[in-house]
């Protein structure tokens, strides 16, 4: 027993805690107990992986059983292996930096102990998530990291459009819920267990004719949950709308942490998904096809946060692109990378909206470079990263990603190579807008306070340096390398794409402003299609939410609900009534109609009986 | 003294209601602590009932018996398995906290209303117990009147209507029920030479197909509209908005299980071959599909708070029913524990629109929105019964929808395919209605005002709180209570279904064997 279930147990006491006592706390209280549960568990993770060593099998520890019913058997089970503990160290890792940030930017926030609560409960939810060592627990952190992102995002409840994309960002995320629990029914009938240590091997195991359909059903059914948790094609449209929540919580959820929960399901299903290569193929065309487009919406975003966000969506795609084509070590090391840049971005970005009170809009910003140098050059090494200059962490991994694409298919290779140049062109287009040319805003802008510039410092030298970490490497023997050597002609052609994106961002928000007005003036009906996000939205809104909400109302409730079923109720109690009305008639009391009644009645029976020949 | 442990659970509330007639209507207070103590009472002797119960023991136990009226052969015979016994408790329970939350709502007739919830109490209880069908139909038919009065008396505007609807309707269903009873009774004197309403001996009828088809058809009718099954459900709403929140309580959480326990207890053993017949089988999933989809549709788009939960009824008991008809062990079992779990969080969410109508008057959605400022405490509750209801893991609701999912997968995956729809439709309506009343900011200057919860207010509603997250968190207890008595409903139904289970493992534990060894 090395208690691995002390790691996510600390950022859970510090949730009651916070949760049942924080109201009556003083700020520094609430503080102490937010960032000390963290940084305990963090602490706890580095001392359980020392002390575990080389990880060459899973730990597991088993609790209690959970259920047991019919063919059901699950328990309460949590495991470290080597994708675990790459993992772990992310999320504590992160989220401590990202705890640490949060007490300065959300100094003067109200509700400020219920922020920290949900923040720890999305800590401990996460844990379970990334340790769970059964399907069916790995669910309860999913759905628990769900919970957390629809507080944190309608954090701010008094604004409808906050409580709004939190119901938008529960829903979305249920629907893709619905392929992760058919996945799991699946699995129980199949394999008769939701523990990975038995579903694995007996996978592999299975003779080629009976996986092609069973394998598949079961990876793609588990995809559709990785697509709406990772806002991927056609559900990540939760994710824009989420950056309502406050910009830590972009940060950690909705960029570093709980997003990328679907890339690590894939990877951990990876048994699953090597078998059935058609689903590997949908993976991995979802993922490119969502970077792209992604991309090119954040191409002509103008809120920062919106940028940002839409750059998260692509990242994911690249993301899922390297678990489809294989490469999951690729993945899971892109995962970690974009971790550390993004949630930079996001903190950044954080750095940049509290300086000017609120602010969003790029184009009310300009000329920060001088007023905020610190916030400018840690954003500045976030973005070096993202747009894959050497020998910056994003580099790294997504040339690893490139190469396995290439490996795969070439053409993907290729697309993947324009998004890293529309990707370097966004993120320095944000960077110049927010910190070049002149301010365009009416703001006071005043550097953040030391708990915000110190997170800030250690996530640029991860950016930086991050790419050194040798993940795949490290996930070699759960994920073994492909034949994907390395070509330093690609390389060097997308190295040159996103530098290429950089130079035309400077050509256009620097060098010759107004370049870009023009340009999108040029492009009129494709630019506007791109600006409005290719109107998806408004599609879902016209062909899904309004005939559900419409024929639920006019249809099933005025319709069938009042009008027919309890129409035909009241009808026969009506009916009933109306008998009753008639034969009533007959009670009238009046001895002289009873006497007439009594004349007509005979007559009828005589006639009766006289047609039927009974009178002789 | 334990031997008449079942009887004294059963009539404790009724001697409590005995007593409470004998104090003057004018002690108005004295009423009230006395039908919290009678109610408190009832709940504290059902608890032994759950230490003494014997897990390893698939049959009845705590039986009691004895004659009661000879000449018909009918029998005083009582006695619980693992989905009584759930049943039991959660009525006890809910019984007191539905008595409790009643403390400041009930201001006229007091003396009768609680007499009338007590005696309600016996009825339930007595349905859940007993194990001779005229016992059970004497049963079913007094739980009817009290709730008819409480609709009828303590009720809102449109009482008589609703009342009436509810009794008139419910009585249909019960005489066709009758029927059914009765050609059972005559049928067992046909085979056996002697009159009984036993399930015990009814249990030995050897009946042809045909006849089993006719009596399931009108068991059918009376259980279904008990659930209610769509489209037998509209009642239902009607019922549980004019009714006073304790009786809405009730009624959700424990009277709709009496449909639901129905076609456990008799439908499926009395009459197995009706009972996995194709057809029956098939009308019974997409009823209870039809049900999951319609009720989570309809109730999304109701103005009422109190008929929103009414229609999320509909659509819960739906899946109840789902797992009953996979007549597989996670169906049914699921199917046990979602009834209890579909009593706790509807119950709550009941006594949570009670809670604001005490407040404010009104049910009407629109007049509310922005309450979390002014009551916090009360949006902390609301929002734990919602996840409660939607079955987030780790609170109960998700440990039954997940179980019954699961046997209504093994059954037939294209169900299992159509009933996962309405966990996503369960949040889409709940979150909604909690944005619209809860969420931005106070828009109707009548609400700036609410007062948070009282203490009495939080006592109704932490021992349900507790005991979602026990289920959620440790249900392990209630599937080891369910699994003796519906392995053996299972194996009434299916004779040979373990056995194929087990040869089905064992065929692919070799083939796997067979696998490895080659390789």
């Amino acid at each position: 027993m090395r208690h691995l279930w002390l790691i996510p147990a600390l950022p859970f006491a510090g949730f009651l805690l916070n949760g049942i006592f924080g109201r009556r706390a003083s700020k520094a209280v609430v503080n102490a107990i937010a960032v000390g549960s963290v940084a305990l568990s963090f602490l706890w993770v580095v001392k359980t992986l020392l002390s575990l060593g080389g990880m060459e099998t899973p730990h597991a520890e088993r609790y209690f059983t959970w259920i047991e019913s019919g063919i059901l058997n699950v328990g309460f089970e949590l495991a470290v292996d080597r994708l675990t503990a790459v993992m772990l160290l992310v999320v504590t890792g992160v989220g401590l930096l990202i705890h640490i940030y949060s007490t300065g930017y959300m100094a003067h926030e109200g509700g400020y102990y219920r922020f920290f609560a949900y923040m720890n409960l999305f800590m401990f939810f996460m844990l379970i998530l990334v340790m769970a060592n059964n399907y069916l627990l790995m669910f309860v952190g999913w759905e628990g990291v769900g919970l957390c992102s629809y507080l944190l995002i309608g954090f701010f409840f008094l604004r409808r459009s906050a409580s709004t994309a939190a119901n938008k960002a529960f829903i979305v995320n249920r629907i893709g819920d619905f392929g992760f629990a058919l996945a799991m029914f699946l699995m129980v009938v199949q394999f008769g267990t939701l523990d990975f240590a038995g579903i694995y091997p007996a996978a592999a195991e299975m003779p080629a004719e009976q996986t092609a359909g069973i394998l598949t059903a079961i990876a793609l059914l588990l995809f559709v949950g990785a697509t709406g948790k990772s806002a991927q094609l056609p559900l990540y449209v939760w994710l824009p709308d989420a950056m309502e929540g406050p910009t830590p919580v972009s940060a950690l959820i909705h960029a570093a942490t709980m997003v990328t929960a679907g890339v690590y399901m894939v990877a951990r299903s990876s048994a699953l998904f090597l078998q059935a290569p058609l689903a590997m193929d949908v993976v991995a065309i979802v993922g490119l096809l969502t970077a792209v487009m992604a991309a090119t919406i954040g191409l002509t975003q103008f809120d920062i946060k919106k940028v940002f966000a839409y750059s998260t969506v692509s990242q994911l795609g690249y993301m899922v692109l390297a678990v489809g084509v294989g490469a999951f070590g690729a993945g899971i090391f892109h995962l970690m990378t974009h971790a550390f840049f993004k949630a930079l971005l996001f903190l950044g970005a954080g750095s940049v909206i509290h300086a000017l009170s609120g602010e969003q809009d790029l184009r009310a910003m300009g000329g920060l470079r001088k007023k905020i140098p610190l916030t400018f050059a840690t954003l500045l090494c976030a973005a070096v990263a993202i747009a894959g200059v050497p020998p910056f962490s994003g580099f790294f991994s997504k040339d690893e990603i490139l190469l396995a694409a290439h490996h795969h298919a070439p053409w993907m290779y290729w697309v993947g190579v324009i998004t890293a140049a529309m990707t370097a062109f966004y993120v320095f287009r944000a960077i110049f807008m927010a910190f070049f040319g002149d301010s365009r805003g009416h703001h006071h802008p005043h550097e953040s306070p030391p708990s915000m510039i110190l997170p800030l410092a250690v996530l640029a030298l991860l950016s930086l340096a991050g790419g050194f970490i040798p993940v795949p490497r490290f996930l070699e023997p759960l994920f073994p390398a492909e034949g994907a050597h390395h070509d330093f002609a690609l390389v060097a052609v997308s190295v040159g794409a996103g530098l290429l994106g950089i130079g035309l961002a400077w050509l256009f928000y620097v060098s010759k402003p107004g370049l870009a007005d023009s340009a999108a003036a040029r492009l009129g009906a494709l630019y506007r299609l791109v600006y409005n996000k290719y109107f998806v939205d408004e599609i879902y809104d016209a062909t899904v939410v309004r005939p559900l909400i419409g024929g639920s109302r006019a249809v099933l409730w005025r319709g069938v609900d009042a009008g027919v079923i309890d129409g035909a109720v009241n009808g026969i109690a009506q009916r009933s009534r109306d008998l009753g009305i008639l034969l009533r008639m007959f009670q009238s009391g009046n001895i002289r109609s009873y006497a007439a009644w009594v004349l007509l009645g005979s007559v009828f029976v005589l006639a009766v009986l006289g047609v039927m020949g009974g009178l002789r | 003294m334990s031997n008449h442990l079942l009887s004294i659970v059963l009539f404790t509330p009724l001697a409590g209601m005995l007593i409470l007639l004998l104090i003057p209507a004018a002690q108005k207070n004295l009423i009230r602590i006395w039908a919290n103590v009678a109610a408190f009472a009832g709940f504290l002797v059902s608890l032994p009932l759950w230490v003494h119960f014997d897990r390893g023991n698939g049959g009845f136990q705590m039986v009691e018996r004895g004659d009661w009226i000879p000449a018909l052969g009918v029998k005083y015979n009582i006695g619980i398995d693992g989905v009584s016994l759930l049943l039991v408790l959660l009525t006890t329970l809910t019984g007191f906290i539905a008595i409790l939350s009643s403390w400041n709502a009930v201001d006229r007739h007091e003396k009768s209303y609680y007499a009338m919830f007590l005696l309600q109490q016996t009825g339930m209880i007595g349905v859940f117990v007993a194990l001779d069908f005229f016992l059970f139909y004497v049963f079913w038919e007094v739980v009817l009147i009290p709730m008819y009065f409480i609709i009828g008396v303590w009720g809102g505007p449109r009482k008589l209507y609703a009342a009436i609807k509810f009794f008139m309707y419910t009585l249909a269903g019960s005489v066709l029920m009758l029927l059914g009873i009765l050609t059972l009774y005559f049928e067992h004197f046909n085979q056996f030479n002697f009159y009984t309403f036993e399930i015990s001996e009814l249990l030995k009828l050897n009946l042809p197909l045909g006849i089993q088809q006719w009596v399931f058809w009108a068991f059918f009718i009376g259980f279904a509209i008990k659930v209610p099954m769509f489209p037998f459900h509209t009642w239902l709403p009607d019922a549980h908005v004019e009714a006073p929140t304790a009786g809405s309580v009730i009624l959700a959480s424990v009277l709709l299980k009496m449909g639901t326990y129905g076609f456990i207890r008799f439908s499926l053993p009395l009459l197995p071959n009706a009972s996995i017949d194709p057809w029956i089988v098939q009308t019974m999933a997409v009823l209870s599909i039809v049900a999951i989809i319609y009720g989570a549709l309809v109730s999304l788009m109701q103005e009422d708070w109190k008929k929103l939960v009414a229609y999320s009824s509909v659509s819960h008991l739906g899946f109840c029913t789902l797992g009953i008809f996979s007549l597989n062990p996670n169906g049914i079992a699921g199917s046990v524990l979602q009834q209890i779990n579909h009593g706790i969080s509807t119950g709550m969410l009941f006594l949570i629109v009670g809670v604001v109508y005490e407040r404010r008057h009104t049910r009407l959605i629109r007049d509310y929105g922005g309450l979390a400022h002014v009551m916090p405490n009360f949006a902390f509750i609301f929002a734990f019964a919602m996840l409660s209801s939607a079955g987030l893991p780790l609170l109960n609701g998700f440990i039954g929808e997940f179980t019954i999912l699961q046997g209504a997968f093994e059954a037939s995956r294209t169900w299992a395919a159509f009933a996962v729809t309405g966990v996503v439709l369960g949040a889409a309506y709940l979150l909604w209605v909690y944005q619209r009343t809860m969420l931005g900011q106070i828009t109707n200057a009548k609400n700036r005002l609410l007062p948070d919860l009282s203490l009495r207010e939080w006592a109704v509603f932490l021992p349900f709180m507790a005991w979602a997250l026990w289920i959620g968190i440790y249900p392990k207890p209630y599937f080891d209570v369910l699994e003796k008595p519906v392995a053996q409903l299972v194996e009434r139904v299916r004779p040979g279904y373990f056995e194929a289970q087990a040869a089905r493992a064992q065929a692919a534990l070799i083939d796997s064997g067979k696998e490895t060894t080659l390789r």
